[in-house]
């Protein structure tokens, strides 16, 4: 309690100074300071009581949302994660990332920047022919890891893993957490973990997903949050899209407080990935708000925060079909990834 | 060029969403612009002839002129009234069913009508349509919701109660719409009709609501809305066609209706303001502290009587929390309220706007630290979130209502601290502790002094949870069943009369030299008899003429010792057990049972009453300690439930310092049957014996001694009745005061308690049959004796388990 807060600097213009700042965009972590995470309180009526009100607060409409919603359509991770994956089905989908929105409705919109999805996410099998799609294009694939869903491959395997599909070109990496050193609070063993992976990673990002719906409660959410960033997590992430719960408004502000508090400590930004159960565009529009409300303008951009989704993109397309004819869409005029 | 997409994809600012205003200020232009008053089922059409006055109507965000408010007369308010009397009897006589359906039309008809109530709210009070959307409307509809099962169930519920019968009501402009259903639909629900005057700012969704009267075929009459301004208001509190009197307000004016109204006998309920206390201790979620804050005092721009306005951090986490506070300040949109993404609109008018800005420079200038978000309009009525540093408990930005959104930081060192600098206020509305130690925010409840308590939460309400303050900040409650008695009264009032004062008997003849030693009672004060300061007696003459024995003639510094001896009482007392307080009442009858014979014989020789009578007093002396000893420990709150994942505790708190002033009649049980009640309850009491038979009293001192009650909860001093009141009425550490005496002592006392809003129950004159355990005993004396705490629990980790609206 003794350290002075870092103050945030206000994000004026040039909120993607960053965007090439490859040393900022890592997170180098901290050693674990176990009384930064006990320290942590949170209250679950007061955060719902919070999270209740924020799609009342905020409201964007016409253009502006047009906007919001291009640049939400740049944070999603163009997600496949199927047992039935095929190569085929994967170029299908760095297809669609490629070109997200049909050029007829960008032009109507006069949106004249490049406009791709902020990753594609797949399986370790598919990182090859994902990288290979979409050469050429400053796409990153992220490939899920360390025997993901669950997390409770052999420790040497999930490294190998890792490397492995950085070997294969993937340029973030999406690791889950070990659940149980959570539920039984060894902080210590969940740091040496992610930061063992951290390592693995090697120049690639790393996103720790926390499986938030295995993880009982808030404060475990928290913790556990704070734990992976000071190990080093380049990302936090709510889930695999596999618990019965993904991700929500409540987790997210739990999340984004730590990401706060860990930026107060440390002056180093991480990113913020909500995955599974958002899959409207309005719904992009609300976690839109409490980024930029509880973290500031710069947390916006695809460097600081990524939308895990598959069914997103579609919704966001007819949205700005609607807006641009002011009549509403159906999905089978966007062509599907 | 880019697209103006393309720059916004760039600078991802928040663009305008403007609730369009169109179908509102169509419904103003169809009304011509014009608000006028609402009697007996109809809108008024001032006569040219009568020369009527009319004020503007103002948006206070833009200044664009919205229409104009008739100014009401003397003639409309007697018409009001008159309706309202008219129509009352029925109203009441109505079954609780019927009742309940008018209601429950009304309710139905606010949602139908939802949007429309919180454009115009925004219109016309400046405050974001967020809030009167999502918090003010949906509050209104629940509340007549919530009262039309209250007019369903009260016959049963409430039996021996009666409605007051025309209830004048006058309400603020900061929630228009909401105050008026906090004051309309219990006064409905119980079988009142009302006569409601709106704040002279904000007259449109009154408006809006007596247009949904007429839709809910409420019989004409029930409800009379009367518009103008304070003149008009002042009209209501002198009419004597009503019988009880509702004010939400500032702390001033409550203080002149109480004044005004005094000796009329109308019952009177004050919802005044506030310097709520918003407690954060270190071990707290701070960020969600500090998003309580937001809806502490930047929600409804601050203007809100139990908004959270002092500040109060723990020392080891203050500076940091204070960076919080303004990181989070950074982020709030201040701007045009019918914006949906506004968090602060305007404030109410520009005089409002004035008082803030200066309460502030004059903070700054004294030197304290004022930080102020940037980006305020600059036109309209608006003021940017303030929070104000470096200043002490002695600073008046500490100590006044800003009523704006003006926030003033201190530190604390620990609890006990805490407690301390939040009590250390005129006001006890409302107080908001944050702390995740389950112990400690439940101990802060109980221990601080306001009629609300929100743990880890902040401005909740409810209509099934009271609402209403401690001190200065008035006394009645809204909502909740404790809400309802603001709106009725005992049945057996009714039957009490007027008697002649009695007077003073005339000694005849020289007095026989007494039977044995020279006994003169002293004053009895801190557990030990005391000789009255002024060392003066009086004697005591029975009605025949006989002078049965002297006592000391007490003056106002008898009074001063007796109030400073039951405050030192006051606060164990208060935290002694109930069992502990029933243990020590049983023992008082005890032994004055032991006594019961010198009792009586003290009565007949003193009052002359007959040696059955005088026996059966002392019997029901016993019987009445006994019904308190029983009460002590079961006069329990409640468990309200609202929709939210958690409780509120109603909590039937001691009042503190009663003042009580006894009447002649039947002295020894008029004195037991009110003393046992304040004491049972846990209050320390100055009780000022019968003027003329005051031995019943002074002889129970040894009863006292021997009883083990600790000194100072029960003080009494002897003398004039009169005399003695006005030193305690006007004395400011008495928290209630109890008279019994004539009708121009209850107006006095009436008047005098203006000084610290003491909580006040006078007879107007009237004698009560002590002997009836339906006049002098039972709930209505410990609900006198108490004051309700609602403490609002929130509770819940995991997500499961829902809850909301």
């Amino acid at each position: 309690m003794g350290v002075e807060p870092l103050p945030i600097k206000p994000v004026a213009n040039d909120a993607t100074a960053n965007r090439n700042n490859h040393k900022m965009m890592r997170n180098p972590g901290m050693p674990l300071d176990l009384s930064r995470v006990e320290d942590i309180r949170m209250n679950f009526s007061a955060l719902e009581r919070r999270t209740s009100s924020i799609s009342g607060r905020r409201s964007v409409k016409k253009d502006y949302q047009a906007a919001w919603l291009l640049k939400a359509l740049s944070c999603i991770d163009l997600t496949t994660l199927s047992g039935d994956d095929t190569p085929g089905r994967v170029q299908r989908l760095c297809a669609k990332a490629k070109n997200p929105v049909r050029e007829d409705i960008l032009q109507a919109l006069g949106f004249d920047r490049p406009l791709h999805t902020g990753a594609v996410c797949v399986y370790h099998d598919m990182v090859e022919t994902a990288v290979r799609s979409l050469e050429g294009t400053d796409i990153p694939v992220a490939a899920v890891s360390t025997g993901f869903p669950h997390g409770l491959s052999p420790m040497p395997q999930k490294i190998a893993e890792i490397k492995a599909s950085v070997a294969a070109g993937a340029k973030e990496i999406d690791i889950v957490i070990t659940r149980h050193h959570v539920l039984r609070g060894e902080w210590h063993a969940l740091y040496d973990e992610v930061k063992a992976y951290r390592e693995a990673c090697g120049d690639s990002r790393i996103k720790t997903i926390l499986a938030t719906g295995e993880l009982a409660t808030m404060r475990n959410v928290a913790k556990a949050s704070m734990v992976c960033m000071m190990a080093g997590a380049d990302f936090i992430k709510t889930s695999t899209g596999k618990e019965t719960t993904n991700a929500n408004l409540n987790v997210s502000m739990v999340m984004v407080r730590m990401i706060r508090a860990y930026h107060e400590m440390t002056g180093q930004m991480v990113g913020y990935k909500p995955a599974g159960g958002i899959s409207k565009a309005k719904d992009a529009l609300v976690y839109q708000a409490l980024m930029k409300d509880e973290l500031g303008r710069e947390w916006l951009e695809p460097e600081w925060f990524r939308f895990g989704a598959s069914s997103l993109l579609g919704d966001i397309e007819r949205q700005l079909e609607h807006h641009v004819t002011g009549h509403y869409s159906s999905g089978n005029r966007h062509p599907i990834g | 060029m880019s697209s103006k997409v393309a720059e916004i994809f760039d600078s991802m600012e928040y663009g305008p969403a403007p609730e369009d205003a169109k179908p509102a200020k169509e419904w103003i232009k169809a009304r011509d612009g014009k608000f006028v008053s609402f009697i007996n089922g109809k809108f008024v059409t001032p006569d040219a002839k009568d020369k009527p006055e009319w004020f503007p109507a103002e948006n206070p965000a833009t200044g664009e002129k919205l229409g104009q408010v008739y100014q009401s007369t003397q003639k409309d308010v007697d018409a009001a009234v008159k309706a309202a009397r008219k129509a009352q009897e029925e109203w009441a006589a109505l079954s609780g069913f019927e009742r309940a359906k008018f209601l429950y039309a009304i309710s139905r008809l606010v949602q139908k009508h939802a949007r429309l109530f919180a454009v115009l709210e925004t219109l016309d009070n400046g405050k974001p349509i967020r809030e009167t959307r999502d918090i003010d409307v949906p509050l209104v509809a629940r509340h007549f919701y919530h009262h039309a099962g209250w007019a369903q169930l009260i016959e049963k519920e409430m039996p021996g109660y009666e409605p007051y019968g025309v209830a004048g009501q006058i309400i603020p402009w900061n929630f228009p719409l909401l105050m008026l259903a906090w004051k309309v639909a219990p006064a409905l629900a119980t079988g009142n009709t009302v006569v409601l005057k709106p704040a002279e700012q904000t007259n449109m969704t009154a408006q809006l609501f007596a247009e949904i009267c007429i839709e809910a075929g409420l019989p004409k009459g029930v409800v009379n809305i009367i518009t103008g301004d304070g003149k008009v208001g002042a009209m209501i509190v002198k009419h004597d066609g009503i019988d009880k009197l509702a004010f939400t307000g500032s702390t001033d004016i409550g203080r002149l209706i109480r004044k005004e109204s005094a000796g009329s006998g109308k019952g009177l309920t004050l919802e005044l303001g506030g310097k709520s206390p918003f407690i954060v201790f270190e071990d707290a979620d701070q960020d969600s502290a500090v998003e309580g804050l937001v809806d502490a005092i930047w929600f409804n721009q601050g203007e809100v009587c139990c908004g959270g306005s002092r500040l109060l951090v723990q020392e080891s986490i203050y500076e940091s929390f204070i960076e919080k506070v303004k990181r989070r300040m950074d982020t709030l949109r201040l701007g045009d309220p019918m914006d949906k993404a506004i968090d602060m609109g305007a404030v109410v008018d520009s005089t409002q706007l004035k008082r803030i800005d200066g309460l502030v420079k004059a903070a700054a200038k004294a030197g304290a630290d004022v930080y102020q978000t940037a980006g305020c309009p600059t036109k309209g009525c608006f003021y940017p979130p303030t929070l104000i540093t470096n200043v002490g408990t002695a600073d008046e930005i500490m100590q006044v209502e800003v009523f704006g959104p003006v926030l003033s930081a201190i530190s604390f060192r620990h609890q006990s601290e805490a407690i301390e600098i939040a009590n250390n206020t005129r006001f006890g509305l409302a107080a908001s502790v944050w702390s995740e130690n389950i112990n400690m925010a439940l101990e802060m409840a109980p221990r601080l002094k306001a009629g609300v308590v929100w743990i880890n939460s902040t401005n909740q309400f409810d209509a099934g949870v009271g609402f209403g303050g401690y001190r200065e900040s008035g006394y009645g409650r809204e909502g909740g069943r404790e809400g309802l008695y603001s709106y009725m009264r005992p049945s057996v009032d009714a039957l009490m009369e007027v008697s002649a004062p009695a007077k003073r008997n005339v000694q005849k003849g020289t007095a026989e030299n007494v039977q044995s030693i020279d006994r003169t009672a002293k004053n009895y004060i801190g557990g030990k008899q005391k000789r009255p300061d002024g060392n003066y007696s009086m004697p005591v003459v029975s009605p025949a003429g006989k002078l049965v024995g002297e006592v000391g003639e007490g003056n106002r510094k008898d009074i001063r010792d007796a109030v400073e001896a039951a405050t030192a009482a006051s606060g164990g007392w208060a935290n002694t057990t109930g069992h502990a307080r029933a243990q020590i009442m049983y023992y008082i009858a005890e032994n004055l049972g032991a006594r019961a014979d010198e009792f009586a014989k003290r009565l007949q020789e003193m009052t002359g009453a007959t040696p059955a009578a005088a026996k059966k007093e002392v019997q029901m002396s016993l019987e009445r300690l006994f019904t308190y000893a029983a009460w002590a420990d079961k006069y329990d709150g409640a468990v309200h439930t609202p929709p939210m994942r958690g409780v509120a505790l109603a909590m039937n708190e001691a009042m503190g310092v009663m003042g009580i002033v006894c009447p002649d009649d039947q002295p020894l049980l008029s004195f037991i049957s009110l003393m046992a009640p304040a004491m049972a309850m846990g209050n320390a009491s100055v009780i000022v014996p019968s003027t003329l038979y005051p031995l019943a009293a002074t002889d129970f001192y040894q009863v006292l001694e021997t009883s083990d009650v600790p000194g100072g909860v029960v003080n009494i001093v002897t003398g004039d009745r009169e005399t003695l009141t006005k030193t305690l009425a006007e004395h400011d550490g008495v928290d209630a005061l109890w008279y019994f005496g004539s009708v121009e002592g209850s107006k006095f006392v009436e008047e005098a308690s203006v000084t610290n809003l003491k909580q006040i129950w006078v007879n107007n004159g009237k004698s009560r049959d002590w002997t009836k355990n339906d006049q002098a005993e039972g709930r209505e004396f410990l609900r006198r004796s108490t004051q309700v705490k609602n403490i609002w629990i929130p509770y819940g980790e995991t997500s499961g388990g829902g809850g909301g609206y």
